[in-house]
């Protein structure tokens, strides 16, 4: 099968053997990544932009990464050394983007919907690389891939994110991709942190970690955003962590082989107890690494591949 | 549409096994070797090569898999989007004698791409490339080391193998327009 | 001077109680008489039936004839922001959607917060508008919400009421002044309800749909509590308070019980409150961001029941022109508001068609109330002796709204392509025919 489309704007479009494909497409790439010349020519002669206008090492570093191993010429622009900064408009910069004559652009934006507005402009491709409060589809993807890989399924599983539901791109993006594919999701905050009418989703909503915790397979702490909130949504760090980070004790309600998920950077002892995020249950730098390959599958299903 | 069968299951068996016998007599024996197939027949094709090849000589062969998908040079210029497969190089390729077996060699361009991916992954001492069948018609100084049948085909004309592992049955076909 | 004879129009007009077929004879750009059957050149006024040559007539088989709707909201963006709307361009607007008269906000810059700006867009509405345009002045200086405006100069140079609309009064003691103080001219006091502290950085109807965008929400407790509030400031002060814009269930229960109390108070819904709803957002569709926000089905129900009810009396447009270049940006960063004077009518009478309202009681809506609320003494009515402004209306004509074709300089509406039903087909303002559909 193919993918027919020309941009990835968010996992609740696509349709569940679409995310099907790219995550077996993603399951070739890791193999890319093993050897021992880690390039392959695909993409040679293929302009792909990360336009950024919010820092993001890690995620411009992964799609870097992918185009570079598939051979594309990456070309990284970011709002401080662009004119983004000085008031032009996305549409402004679509227009001069286009003179370059990309095959696919990545953009990260803190404007919710700020990729879709993009794709109108414009030819290319475009991959949302995380836009505001909205999604952030090859996150979810490759959160997918690792939990498939760490427990062979999906299908049937219990997952469970905690934190900032509201503001979390993250959590949107996954409460579509595992539901898609037949896992049960909950979603876990303090009431000022849940966004209304997000059960709609298809999800449950859950204001206790220790409710969710005892039947799960996944738990996925979210980074806690401070810059984020004009208004602090918690009282206090500490008290967000007693109540809601991830330890010892909360863990030990949970089943022996649940795995954690953190799609980082992490806040040491603020999420997650930092003797939990570097435990072996933990799947952190798997999905460093999957990251990579979910991103190469996109490029080379956009831009023209598609897997057996 | 016309359709001419100029191979059986018989035939298929002897041509392989003809290979085979040219494989050793050419290398003095099959020792070393690393036998990589051309997903989706053609590495169908290597894994009896292997076969054979232990029949006679007695030795267990690593076989493998190498797409040659990534390494294309249409991405993008077809209609059809290329199928992505596996690629499965067992062992260490260093200066390893390395046998491509593909099912049937038409431009060449597909052997070029596989090549690219096998320099990728090591230094091999040498490659051979063995098809079942060379139908003519190649854009690149590609020359197979081992031919089951040469049959000249017209560009209208499509060759296809059927292997009883995917297919069902082992069978050589041409099909015309 | 000038005859017009509107003959064999369904004539409406709520005020005289008159829903039939009657003449309009329009003289000296006053209402001169309406009777069943007027022949041309009858002896109607003193001086005479003049040269029957200067008689006007118009064919009015088959049309309503009413009073000229009367827009109390509009946003004109002169001075200051001419590139949007000016004057002309927003009176041009108006009459090619059946309103004779409209009420411009202060939102200008500067702002229409003394005398001489009232005196510059009067002056500038009488040499290059084509409809009656009257300014309401802003209650507090340059809209900031610390001390009042000049309220008194305001009255005196033209406004017919006061507003910050466009800013929400978030000081709940400077409204209180402006209520007391507008009660001395009797002005109206129009409120544009929302807190701040509640609606912050929200861009749309809070609610699934805002989740699923990822988009902030406004709840409607950020108009209920204002709408609350400003209730308690009107039963404090005694002042004529109107709620501008209605978009919630619950300020559609706060103002039901205030009116029930006594309050003075009145309240006005946009077309686009009760016709959409939150979900338009969707595709982050910039001309459906406006503020208040669109809300939910059960917000435009209790609309709806609000309009039927007379819990509204008035149907405003909030006309709001944005450029281009502030609606195709990011959702969150574009510009609330959207067009609204030429679809107005059309939306309305989908009222009509589904029996929410009838039809004379959606001309009073549109002229008799407003011009009661902003004291507009020889407006809203088809007397003998009122100004001749009238509205005549094809209940059949069919249209489709295409942007690039409307009379407003700016695009931003969200009926893009929408087929309508009834439409204004003669706008007269003063006796005079300002626009032919
Ligand atoms: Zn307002
Ligand atoms: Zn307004």
């Amino acid at each position: 099968m193919r993918l027919k489309r020309k941009d990835i704007l968010t996992i609740e479009d696509l349709a569940k053997d679409e995310i099907e494909l790219i995550l077996s497409t993603a399951q070739s790439f890791k193999e890319v990544s093993e050897r021992e010349i880690k390039k392959v020519p695909t993409l040679r002669g293929r302009t792909i932009i990360n336009l950024f206008y919010e820092a993001s090492t890690r995620t411009r570093t992964s799609f870097e990464i992918a185009a570079k191993r598939m051979s594309a010429d990456a070309i990284n622009i970011s709002a401080s050394s662009s004119s983004v900064a000085k008031g032009e408009t996305l549409k402004d910069t679509a227009k001069n983007l286009e003179a370059m004559n990309p095959d696919c652009i990545v953009l990260r934006h803190p404007s919710s919907g700020a990729p879709q507005v993009l794709a109108g402009f414009i030819k290319c491709s475009v991959i949302n690389a995380g836009d505001g409060s909205h999604e952030h589809p090859s996150q979810a993807l490759l959160d997918l891939l690792t939990v498939k890989e760490k427990l062979g399924r999906i299908d049937g599983l219990k997952i469970v994110i905690v934190g900032d539901i509201s503001h979390s791109r993250v959590a949107r993006s996954n409460i579509y991709g595992f539901t898609k594919l037949g896992a049960e999701v909950s979603v876990v905050a303090p009431p000022t942190m849940m966004p209304s009418g997000i059960a709609s989703m298809g999800c449950n909503v859950k204001n206790r970690i220790e409710d969710a915790i005892t039947d799960a397979d996944v738990i996925m702490m979210l980074r806690i955003q401070l810059e984020r909130h004009k208004v602090p949504l918690f009282p206090t760090v500490r008290e967000y962590s007693r109540l809601f980070g991830l330890d010892r004790k909360k863990l030990g309600k949970a089943k022996k082989d649940i795995v954690i998920l953190h799609p980082g950077p992490i806040n040491r002892g603020v999420e997650i107890a930092s003797d939990i995020a570097d435990a072996p249950y933990s799947l952190i730098l798997d999905q460093v690494k999957n990251g990579v390959a979910v991103r190469m599958a996109l490029f080379y299903l956009l831009l023209g591949g598609s897997r057996e | 549409m016309n359709t001419k069968n100029i191979m059986d299951a018989k035939g298929i068996e002897r041509a392989l096994t003809r290979i085979a016998h040219e494989i050793i007599e050419k290398n003095k024996g099959a020792e070393g070797m690393v036998i990589l197939g051309i997903p989706t027949r053609g590495a169908y094709i290597a894994k009896r090569l292997k076969d054979i090849l232990k029949s006679i000589e007695g030795v267990d062969l690593p076989v493998g898999a190498v797409d040659a998908t990534l390494y294309r040079d249409d991405i993008g210029m077809k209609q059809e989007q290329p199928i992505l497969k596996e690629t499965d190089i067992p062992v260490s390729i260093d200066n390893r004698k390395i046998i491509i077996v593909d099912d049937v060699l038409f431009t060449g361009r597909t052997i070029r791409a596989a090549m690219n991916v096998i320099m990728d992954f090591g230094r091999p001492s040498s490659i051979q490339l063995a098809v079942l069948i060379d139908r003519g018609h190649k854009e690149l100084p590609i020359r197979p080391d081992y031919i089951g049948k040469n049959v000249p085909t017209s560009m209208q004309e499509e060759v296809r193998v059927h292997l009883q592992e995917i297919d069902g049955i082992d069978e050589v076909v041409v099909e015309a327009e | 001077m000038n005859r017009i004879l509107i003959k064999g129009g369904r004539v409406i007009d709520p005020v005289s109680g008159i829903d039939g077929l009657f003449d309009v004879y329009v003289f000296g750009g006053k209402i001169a008489a309406v009777k069943p059957s007027i022949p041309p050149g009858s002896p109607l006024e003193k001086g005479g039936v003049g040269d029957l040559d200067d008689w006007t007539i118009i064919d009015a088989t088959g049309l309503i004839v009413c009073p000229g709707f009367i827009d109390m909201h509009t946003h004109l963006r002169e001075p200051g922001y001419e590139y949007k709307e000016t004057i002309k361009t927003g009176a041009m607007a108006a009459a090619a959607g059946g309103f004779t008269s409209i009420a411009c906000m202060a939102n200008t810059n500067p702002v229409n917060d003394n005398a001489s700006v009232t005196r510059y867009i009067l002056k500038k509405a009488v040499e290059e508008g084509v409809v009656n345009v009257f300014p309401v002045g802003a209650i507090s200086k340059g809209l900031k919400g610390e001390t009042l405006a000049e309220i008194g100069d305001l009255k005196e140079a033209g406004c017919v009421a006061v507003s910050d609309d466009g800013r929400p009064m978030m000081n709940t003691g400077l409204m209180r002044l402006a209520m007391e103080y507008a009660g001395l001219f009797n002005l109206l006091v129009i409120s544009h309800c929302e807190d701040m502290a509640i609606s912050a950085e929200g861009v749309m109807n809070e609610g699934f749909t805002a989740t699923r965008l990822g988009l902030k929400g406004i709840p409607n407790a950020a108009e209920d509590i204002m709408v609350a509030r400003d209730i308690a400031l009107a039963e404090l002060t005694g002042a004529k308070l109107h709620i501008a814009h209605v978009s919630t269930k619950g300020s559609v229960e706060l103002i039901r019980r205030a009116k029930d109390n006594g309050i003075r108070i009145s309240a006005e819904v946009t077309p686009h409150h009760f016709t959409l709803k939150d979900e338009a957002v969707i595709g982050y569709n910039t001309n459906a961001k406006m503020n208040p926000p669109l809300r939910s089905q059960s917000d435009v129900d209790a609309l709806k029941q609000g309009l039927k009810d007379g819990t509204i009396d008035v149907i405003a447009t909030d006309h709001a022109p944005q450029d281009i270049v502030e609606k195709e940006i990011e959702f969150d960063k574009a510009a609330n508001g959207i067009i609204g004077l030429e679809t107005a009518l059309s939306l309305s009478l989908m009222l009509v068609s589904d029996n929410i309202i009838t039809l004379p009681d959606l001309v009073k809506k549109l002229s008799a109330n407003p011009a009661k609320l902003l004291g507009l003494d020889n407006k809203g009515a088809l007397k003998v002796g009122a100004d001749a402004d009238v509205t005549i209306i094809d209940l059949n004509k069919e249209w489709i709204v295409d942007s690039r074709e409307l009379k407003s300089k700016s695009r931003n509406t969200p009926f893009d392509g929408w087929r309508m039903k009834g439409r204004a087909v003669k706008t007269i303002v003063g006796g005079k025919v300002v626009y032919e559909g």
